[in-house]
């Protein structure tokens, strides 16, 4: 009789089994496929502020920013708090390849032309791969086009070009905060004497906080390591907020900046916060889809 | 002896049940907004999705991120801002076929069924009902349904400045090709 009653039961166990089941989701049937999450959206926007973010437009994207920079604050109510003096950068960022960006952009100050070059060569990643950050490597090359301080003296073209030289740290550490470590090198071909280093190393932090989706704060500071340029040179600190409309990024900052490429905030920044040398400036990112993306469906 | 065949018998019945079962992990759900402004269609194709010829019970699950958009910054934008893919990764559709007594699963044909359940999408789950057909062929079903949804109804948020650009109704198109189901 046990022996009959035994069998029995073990005849329905998969019944048992399966009446388990009806609870629960059938899609647990089927085993989960572990994915890459690559960590996306870091910064709104390529740049920081006047810095270089993580982030690259995608393949076929063309970035077209407006940048400006009023006058410093403590210029008076004549000057309007400095909005009577305006500086402007033109620049234009393009993905070869959602990983590979070049730029190029045309400064008022210095009359400067600048181009550059950034690759995410690694991609913070959770998942089925891992990898804690992200790191860029970027180059740009500035050439200050005024007239020569001596025409006078035997000039060539490269005494014109400084090189900037950054690898770009940085990890998204929450939906909302991203901070980033930028060491960095920049080489001027010619300087203004022999006490000033050719080559200077500087060490830049940046960040975002997001406040909502579409509203950030960002900061950025850039410490060049002391005894490399002249004393009236100081560090550049930003600080600023972005606003995100559809294809528009609003970036609203305060700095004591006055330049927007590489070498001009790093290594040629006059003003200083304590003094009040600030400068209220904007950016206006504009992206164009020039290339539609035609991702096909993943083989299996 | 006695043993053997009753584990047997259990294998037996196992697989019995395990046959009823379809699935694919490569289902596509795509979604289209039109307006005068802006068509906007993004495509997923790798839906994973369980059917039970026995009871009709029907399963759909999809991860957010792997919506492809024409632009980039859509794309970006979509999981950034509406849906919020990094807080709700998925979105998970559980219900039946009413009808699914009227599909005879051991025979080719195209058979209308009557698909209700809910859907989970941006943390808000909402009952929907649609028509759909499901295509026999051999060993395999094709699923087909379109239905229409809301943002407004999942708590997707559209700001003033973007909301022409953005449809008030979004037809979505499901398109699996389901296989047996092997244990």
């Amino acid at each position: 009789m046990t022996k009959i009653l035994f069998a029995f039961l073990l005849f329905f166990f998969p019944f048992f089994l399966l009446a388990q089941d009806e609870g629960s989701s059938l899609l647990d049937l089927i085993e989960e496929e572990e994915t890459t999450n690559y960590a996306s959206a870091s910064f709104k926007s390529t740049h920081i502020i006047n810095s270089q973010s993580i982030e690259n437009v995608s393949e076929g994207v063309l970035d077209f920013r407006i940048s400006h920079r009023f006058g410093t604050l403590n210029s008076g109510i004549n000057n309007l708090y400095g909005l009577d003096q305006a500086t402007i950068r033109i620049g234009f960022d393009y993905g070869i390849t959602d990983r590979l960006m070049i730029g190029f952009g045309r400064s008022s100050v210095q009359k400067a032309l600048d181009g550059s070059v950034k690759f995410k060569a690694l991609r913070q990643s959770s998942g089925k791969k891992v990898m804690p950050i992200t790191l860029s490597l970027y180059a740009s090359i500035a050439s200050n086009m005024l007239e020569w301080a001596d025409a006078e003296r035997e000039n060539y073209f490269t005494s014109r070009l400084t090189y900037t030289y950054q690898v770009l740290l940085g990890r998204k550490f929450s939906e909302g905060t991203s901070l980033m470590l930028m060491p960095t090198m920049v080489h001027r071909n010619l300087v203004e004497n022999t006490s000033v280093k050719n080559d200077v190393y500087i060490i830049g932090i940046g960040g975002r906080q997001k406040l909502t989706n579409r509203l950030a704060i960002t900061g950025e500071y850039y410490y060049v390591i002391p005894d490399q340029i002249a004393d009236i040179y100081h560090n550049s600190l930003s600080v600023g907020i972005d606003i995100e409309t559809g294809g528009h990024v609003f970036q609203l900052q305060f700095t004591n900046s006055i330049g927007m490429i590489d070498k001009s905030f790093m290594t040629e920044t006059t003003g200083q916060w304590g003094n009040g040398d600030i400068h209220f400036g904007f950016n206006i990112s504009r992206v164009f889809t020039l290339k539609d993306r035609n991702k096909k469906p993943k083989e299996n | 002896m006695k043993t053997i065949t009753t584990i047997l018998l259990m294998a037996v019945t196992l697989s019995g049940f395990a046959q009823d079962k379809y699935f694919t992990r490569n289902g596509n759900i795509s979604f289209f907004s039109s307006t005068p402004v802006e068509d906007i269609k993004a495509d997923n194709f790798n839906a994973t999705a369980v059917l039970d010829s026995k009871t009709g019970a029907f399963e759909f699950s999809v991860l957010m991120k792997s919506f492809n958009f024409k632009k980039a910054l859509m794309q970006e934008h979509f999981n950034e801002n509406y849906v919020e893919s990094s807080k709700f990764p998925k979105s998970v559709f559980k219900g039946s076929i009413e009808n699914i007594s009227d599909v005879d699963f051991s025979k080719d044909g195209e058979y209308p069924v009557a698909v209700s359940g809910e859907i989970t999408l941006h943390g808000v789950t909402k009952q929907i009902t649609t028509p759909g057909v499901l295509t026999v062929s051999g060993e395999k079903i094709n699923s087909n349904a379109v239905f229409k949804l809301s943002p407004e109804d999942f708590d997707i948020e559209i700001p003033s400045v973007v909301r022409d650009k953005i449809a008030n109704e979004i037809e979505v198109t499901v398109a699996a090709e389901l296989e047996a189901l092997k244990r």
